[in-house]
């Protein structure tokens, strides 16, 4: 019993046994230079490229342009897009959301948020270094959905092209600037880790003794 | 104590008798909550949740005893109740502030309140302004404080410093309907917890302990978080590293908790210690002194190839005992192949002392540990700084007191404010150095077996006795006649009228009466005060098992070997269960695997010491060497274990190894060389990566493996000589670091901040004229050195201490070998 297992794992030549393969009707390639020079020809000149063709001239004269023009034109970014990430502020004092927990850093799944933090002078936790590695970010998005404080959130910006593989972020870069919260100009992210609708409702309250 | 068996939940399981349901539930794997429980302490019955059913009756699993063919319920409906609502009560007013914890999840409250199902809260009480505090080496934030009190109880029970205690918390009462509506042991528990908080017994703003942080380790909560660690790391992010302290010789379980350095380094770094706290308590330098590895960027092929040199050169390695089995194995090797003599003083006096001592024992090694120790009930220290000497010694003395009801008696000739503050059972006996010889014939004559002592030392002990008169003060009652004058109504007239009526009553009496006692001249020589039997009467009352520590002031005693025979007659012939403290971290696996000499020859190799070469962990020296929290390897402890510690941070140099590579001693890696430790000393073949290091639930120790006690053939000569009365005349100092200092290495933490100088206690320098602070020439005739004077409050006396784990400071300059010298102090 054991043997005859065996030899079936290791009689590995698949199409001997499996009767339903079949092979697709291809002609032999060309061998000879005029044959070669044939092939060419005809795959030059096919009617096929006039269908193209005629359709963009028809639409040239009918002034009807669907293209976007990037970079000068831009599609809107939907609200749920996970781009580069963000960092946002208490809309009550325009401090920063985080707090130094450390479970996007944990629940990253390639691993590129590293965070540093200490103790600062009214002995609350700081940040005092936070970097995400966006060559290695995937933009899964656990980050924002583990963040308890909706501190870091992906952003509607894409456009992070960069001359070398390892593109860091880091965090003054992904905090929101303080004129635009001036402004009440800070966008909330609706993508993952955002409150729910009717999440009031589904709160048990505390009691408290005041 | 006999074994019974006890039914838990259904199980029979066998515990001993007495035994404490919680323990004797968790050593059989069942599950009973409880926070504020401490394996080897007194139960707290602070937190209620070990609440079982004993017999149909409610107890708390934590201080219930184990009675035969008891049966326990760790669950009915009553018990969940009152579990679930003591959990509610602790998370009333508990900030949500998990994400910023320094606990980060390894939390006890977390645990019990998702365990318990607290998914709504039913309780509220106005919270009191809590703000948090720094306590020098410990922050405490009382916001996150469930006052469970481990703190306090491993303080006391434990370390013995005392430190900490409950305050009141000042906050309003508890609303009267809870009484009624609430289960009663919550309640109970809550009415405690809501009127105290942890304070300083002190009083003081900061903590002025012996800084072991152990508090900080058991706390269940982020309350007391060591100062250096706050707000640095979240505990998920730190890798464990299994390892041993490698500080002294008590050989600790450890865990180096590693990470990255930083964002921008890869670099491993250690951010702190942490311990199985149920089963080891560790001592400031093992906690705090983490950071003493050796940065070595690169190999230096140049100083490598000199270093080959040298020791092709050289005829002598000087070494310390801060190095492990394999690398002491190493060494003898070297000496076997190539001829060096092996100097390290320390270790040579200790394998002195041990030979001499197998000689009556008839083992190679002292019977017992400080396991023997933790569990005995009455101990003597002799011969030793205990705190700053071994610091598990003196938590093992603290523990047998506070734990076991014991006594014991301390004896040493510089005056220690810590031991005397474990409690008034431990009677502390300061003698005049030199004096160890008394001491132990002292011990001989209290507890000796004199039926089967060797007759001459019954006869020599014999010859301290008197008898001498004194006069003792008594009270006695004595019946007194008064006459005394009582109205009266005359029965027959009817009137009131005074009659003379005789009274007797008893009235104390002091009277003087002499009587003759036994005059013991023993106790008058080493020193011990004139109530010492009586009060050794009252502590000696119900003490069943006996342990004696003893340590390095009677190895370099220049009558060492005669003290090495008392203790072996005194291992033998009386209930004490002995114990040695060795020197330094591995001396007694150094003094057990190389053969050391006495003399060095023309041209030394140093190795962490001074040489004409010197090979160096500390970076000081020509070739870097890794530290041993840099190495893979095993240490060899007090309590006769062979420990394996890994490496928890990187290292880029040489080693031992490849210098032994170098000269023909070929092996890939140093713990190749654990199998092939000396079995005829004990050590067992085993592999380096066979060797476990953990506890048991029960807390039965796997770390490593024991050393077999080898026999040696006794001699039949058991005679002592008499000690001389020699005693040491002038202004004294002794050779010993502060507490949380060992080596230089731990002089090379960065969170172990003493300053080495001339130790003096506030009283000495008081009366003396000097300062703190001042300079001053320390000189005898074996040289002179020139330090600062330091105060120091953890002693008291005239004798004035000399660290070694400075050496910039040559403390060692002015002692012959004993620990102790004369000296003059001068300013400059």
């Amino acid at each position: 019993m054991h043997n005859e297992h065996n030899e079936h794992l290791k009689n590995r030549n698949v199409s001997e046994l499996d009767v339903n393969y079949y092979m697709v009707d291809i002609k032999d390639y060309p061998t000879d230079s005029w044959g070669k020079f044939k092939r060419v020809v005809q795959r030059s000149f096919r009617g096929e490229l006039f269908v193209g063709l005629w359709v963009v001239l028809r639409e040239m004269i009918r002034f009807d342009i669907h293209t976007v023009k990037y970079p000068e034109e831009k599609m809107p970014i939907g609200p749920r897009y996970r781009a580069v990430h963000e960092m946002k502020r208490l809309w009550e004092s325009d401090t920063e959301r985080c707090i130094g927990c450390g479970l996007c850093e944990k629940i990253c799944i390639s691993n590129c948020i590293r965070i540093d933090t200490k103790i600062d002078e009214n002995s609350r936790k700081e940040v005092s270094e936070y970097s995400i590695n966006l060559g290695r970010c995937i933009f899964c998005g656990y980050c924002a959905e583990v963040c308890p404080e909706l501190a870091i959130t992906h952003g509607g910006e894409y456009e992070n092209a960069s001359d070398q593989r390892e593109h860091f972020i880091m965090y003054q870069d992904m905090l929101t600037p303080l004129d635009t919260m001036k402004a009440g100009a800070q966008r909330e992210f609706e993508g993952f880790g955002a409150i729910t609708p009717h999440e009031d409702e589904r709160v048990k309250k505390t009691p408290l003794a005041y | 104590m006999s074994k019974i068996t006890i039914n838990i939940d259904g199980r029979d399981v066998e515990t001993q008798e007495g035994e404490y349901i919680l323990n004797a539930a968790r050593a059989n794997d069942i599950f009973i909550p409880a926070i504020c429980y401490l394996t080897r302490c007194s139960p707290t019955l602070a937190c209620r949740l070990c609440l079982v059913e004993a017999d149909g009756k409610q107890v708390y699993a934590c201080n219930a005893k184990s009675k035969e063919g008891m049966s326990v319920v760790t669950v009915t409906e009553g018990i969940t109740k009152e579990r679930r609502a003591i959990m509610e009560v602790y998370d009333v007013n508990h900030p949500l502030e998990c994400g910023v914890c320094d606990q980060s999840g390894e939390c006890e409250l977390q645990n019990y309140t998702l365990e318990m199902g607290v998914d709504a809260q039913s309780y509220a009480v106005k919270d009191v302004n809590r703000k948090d505090v720094d306590w020098g080496h410990i922050h405490y934030n009382p916001g996150l404080c469930i006052v469970c009190e481990r703190c306090v109880t491993t303080c006391k029970d434990m370390i013995g410093d005392n430190a900490l205690k409950t305050v009141p918390r000042g906050a309003d009462a508890l609303e009267a309907e809870y009484k009624d509506s609430m289960p009663k042991d919550a309640y109970a528990m809550w009415n405690k917890l809501n009127k105290s908080l942890i304070g300083l017994t002190s009083g003081e703003e900061m903590l002025d302990c012996t800084s072991c942080g152990e508090c900080a380790a058991v706390c269940p909560v982020g309350a007391l978080v060591d100062t250096h660690f706050i707000y640095k790391s979240n505990a998920w992010e730190l890798k464990q590293i299994p390892a041993t302290c490698g500080h002294c010789s008590a050989g600790c379980q450890i865990t180096y908790d590693v990470k990255h350095t930083g964002i921008d380094n890869t670099e491993k770094k250690i951010y702190r210690v942490m311990n199985e706290w149920n089963y080891v308590a560790l001592c400031g330098a093992g906690r705090y002194g983490f950071d003493y590895q050796n940065m070595v960027e690169a190999k230096d092929e140049v100083v490598f190839k000199k270093a080959i040199e040298a020791f092709k050169k050289a005829d002598t390695i000087a070494f310390t005992s801060t190095i492990t089995n394999e690398e002491a194995y190493l060494l003898q090797q070297l000496k076997e192949k190539f001829g060096y003599k092996l100097i390290n003083s320390e270790a040579k006096s200790f394998q002195i002392f041990l030979d001499e001592y197998s000689k009556i024992s008839g083992t190679m090694l002292y019977g017992y540990d400080l396991e023997a120790t933790h569990n005995a009930n009455f101990v003597i220290s002799v011969g030793t700084a205990l705190k700053s000497d071994n610091p598990n010694a003196r938590y093992a003395l603290n523990n047998s007191m506070t734990v076991n009801k014991g006594a014991g008696i301390y004896f040493h000739p510089v005056k220690d404010p810590v031991i005397e503050g474990l409690g008034k059972s431990i009677m502390s006996v300061y003698h005049a150095p030199l004096q160890e010889e008394a001491i132990l014939y002292l011990i001989l004559d209290l507890f000796g077996d004199k039926t089967k002592l060797p007759s001459e030392i019954v006869e020599y002990l014999a010859s301290f006795h008197g008898e001498k008169t004194i006069t003792v003060e008594e009270i006695i009652k004595e019946e007194i006649i008064e006459i005394v004058k009582v109205k009266k109504v005359n029965e027959e007239t009817g009137e009131e009228e005074e009659i003379e009526q005789e009274k007797k009553t008893m009235v104390p009496k002091k009277i003087s009466k002499e009587v003759v006692v036994d005059d013991n001249r023993l106790l008058k020589i080493v020193g011990a005060g004139e109530k010492f039997m009586e009060e050794l009467e009252k502590n000696l009352a119900k003490k069943d098992t006996f342990a004696l520590i003893a340590g390095a002031d009677l190895y370099t005693h220049p009558n060492s070997k005669n003290l090495a025979r008392l203790l072996a007659l005194i291992e033998k012939y009386s209930a004490f269960e002995l114990v040695m403290i060795p020197n330094l971290t591995n001396t007694l696996g150094v003094s057990l695997i190389c053969e050391l000499d006495d003399d060095r020859g023309t041209y030394t190799i140093g190795y962490n010491t001074k040489g004409n070469f010197t090979l160096s962990a500390l970076g000081d020296g020509d070739l870097d060497m890794p530290a041993i929290n840099q190495q893979e390897g095993t240490l060899t402890s007090i309590n006769k274990r062979v420990n394996p510690t890994n490496a928890a941070v990187g290292y880029k140099g040489y080693e031992l190894n490849d210098i032994a590579n170098e000269l023909g001693i070929i092996s890939e890696l140093v713990i190749d060389y654990t199998s092939k430790l000396p079995t005829k000393k004990g050590f067992k073949a085993k592999n380096f990566d066979d060797l476990p290091n953990h506890y048991d639930n029960d807390g039965t120790e796997h770390r490593g493996y024991l050393l077999e006690n080898m026999a040696v053939s006794a001699q039949s000569d058991e005679s002592v000589a008499k000690f001389n009365d020699e005693i040491l005349e002038g202004t004294l100092i002794y050779l010993a670091n502060p507490v949380r200092q060992f080596s230089d290495f731990t002089n090379k933490a960065t969170n172990l901040d003493e300053v080495a100088g001339l130790y003096m206690s506030e009283e000495f320098l008081s009366r003396s004229e000097f300062n703190e602070g001042d300079s001053v020439r320390v000189k005898n005739q074996n040289g002179e050195i020139i330090v600062n004077i330091v105060s120091d409050n953890k002693i008291s006396g005239d004798i004035a201490l000399l660290p070694t784990f400075d050496s910039k400071i040559n403390s060692e300059a002015l002692f012959s070998s004993y620990r102790f010298a004369t000296a003059s102090i001068e300013r400059v």
